[in-house]
């Protein structure tokens, strides 16, 4: 037996890998280590990825996610800087909310997707993906130079805690995180440290990111761990939760040739943005909003056979390939194959019987809406 | 039962080799979820693609330790395929072989070899 995909070799010392405050937690809790954007980080625990996605749709998982990215943007207007290099409506983030968007590049294309808050009065809090943060400021720096200033928060960790027994958990430790509602971002002391705490998260349950200094993770880690109802979940059951939620991965359902139409981020395109159509693409994406889009991504169960993994083609009925997997696996929660790709408009409607080519077998599969598991974000107290 | 280094197991009855992958393996895929194995009448090569087992995360070849033509695949794991972490190296076999060269079979590490193969990863 020989992986394709190695999910299990250890990190050597000769590859360099950076290590998160909670590398000797996660050791030490029996993880198993993979590199990871640069980092030694837990793809599973213990319990394996199917127990660790499982639990964390009935209770509470806590992951080690200070691999991303984290910085605050400040200046005389970041609000307003922020909205040249990205499509969503900064200049109307009110204090206290956070919201998903996208970097562009010139083209329309996204750089990387991310979250950026107001949890203060402080600029904007923003979170990045781990395998792009390098890129990214820079490009944040050499767009934005003389109206914003970065300072990367290298000295900080970052927890997600997501589940539905989330809030319960974090209201013994943070109070003030019970009134939050999804997308809410706050300042806050939790854990006897400060913190900034958003609802929100990327598994499509219920939860928080909790940004806390780095000198304090392994202790609010243990502290979280305490609580029964909550175990550590690796990347692994990260991947599975995400894909089941229908959320795209970047860097694998999007990258810099993807538009965020074709992405189905449209959402992210904020509606004073596509009258202005003043955001790097505008051209492009204004096209698409109009028109539609070349290519859509799409959800789709697999009927038959072996789950399709990205790089897997997609193909019509008469055999045709019209798209390729661009990530896909088995969904715990369903039991079954699931996975997202990109299809032709035409064909990318729900209900709509596609093939995906598994080691050279056509097996049947169908589009479906996503997300493929419901989400249960808490929009209302 | 012999083993190879590719974490399969071999064990050789009469001419017939029932092939599987070793406990080891099966705790470092982890949760297996697909198995495909061959049908009957497919003929292979040592070092070939035998059949293929999928965790959650990713798909893994099974490679063929011995030549031979399968006289069956183990059918029963399309719908259980859990008992590949369950009984590795028994229930959870992939497929039973014709062997066409019995010399290859003796050419495989026994248990304290690979046992002390697996002491070296």
């Amino acid at each position: 037996m020989r992986a394709r995909r190695i999910i299990s070799r250890s990190p050597r010392l000769s590859e360099n890998l950076k290590t998160t405050p909670l590398y000797a937690a996660h050791v030490a809790a029996g993880a198993r280590m993979v590199p990871f954007a640069g980092y030694s980080m837990p793809v599973q625990y213990k319990d394996g990825v199917l127990k660790e996605h499982l639990w964390t749709r009935e209770n509470a998982g806590l992951f080690d996610v200070s691999h991303m990215g984290q910085a605050r943007l400040r200046g005389v207007s970041p609000l307003s800087a922020f909205e040249e290099v990205t499509p969503g409506d900064f200049i109307g983030l009110k204090p206290g909310k956070q919201r998903y968007s996208v970097l562009l590049n010139k083209q329309g294309g996204v750089i990387d997707d991310l979250m950026a808050a107001r949890p203060d009065d402080d600029g904007l809090f923003v979170v990045v993906n781990g395998a792009c943060k390098d890129n990214d400021f820079k490009v944040i720096d050499a767009e934005l130079a003389g109206q914003v200033r970065i300072e990367r928060l290298e000295d900080r960790a970052l927890l997600a805690l997501q589940g539905p027994k989330a809030a319960a958990v974090l209201a013994d430790h943070a109070p003030e995180a019970a009134t939050m509602v999804f997308m809410d971002a706050r300042a806050m002391t939790a854990f006897g440290t400060d913190a900034i705490v958003s609802r929100t998260g990327y598994t499509g349950e219920d939860g928080y990111e909790i940004s806390i200094p780095a000198s304090e993770a392994e202790r609010v880690w243990n502290a979280l761990l305490a609580d029964e109802r909550v175990r550590p979940i690796g990347l692994g059951a990260r991947d599975s939760l995400r894909l089941e939620a229908g959320l795209p991965l970047y860097g694998h359902d999007v990258d810099e040739t993807v538009s965020p139409v074709e992405a189905d981020l449209a959402f992210a395109v904020a509606k004073k943005r596509r009258e202005a159509r003043d955001f790097p693409g505008a051209t492009r994406i204004a096209k698409e909003l109009a028109e539609g889009p070349q290519r859509k991504r799409v959800g789709l169960i697999v009927l038959e056979g072996a789950p399709a993994r990205e790089g897997a083609e997609i193909a019509d009925e008469a055999g045709n390939v019209i798209g390729v997997v661009t990530s896909g696996g088995f969904s715990p929660s369903l039991g079954k194959p699931i996975a997202m790709g990109f299809a032709p408009p035409a064909l990318a409607q729900v209900g709509v019987r596609l093939k995906v080519i598994v080691r050279g077998k056509a097996q049947t599969a169908e589009v479906v809406a996503m997300p493929f598991v419901p989400h249960r974000y808490v929009r209302k107290l | 039962m012999r083993f190879t280094k590719d974490h399969e197991w071999v064990v050789l009855e009469g001419d017939v080799a029932t092939i599987g992958i070793t406990a080891y393996a099966a705790e470092q895929l982890g949760d297996v979820v697909f198995v495909e194995v061959p049908e009957a009448g497919k003929t292979v090569k040592k070092g070939e693609g035998l059949a293929v087992v999928e965790s959650v995360k990713a798909a893994s070849d099974v490679y063929a330790p011995i030549s031979g033509e399968v006289i069956e695949g183990n059918a029963g794991l399309s719908d259980t395929p859990e008992t590949v972490n369950a009984e590795p190296e028994s229930a959870g076999w992939f497929a039973k072989l014709k062997v066409a060269d019995p010399a290859e079979f003796e050419g495989l590490m026994d248990r304290a070899a690979y046992e002390d193969f697996l002491s070296t990863l």
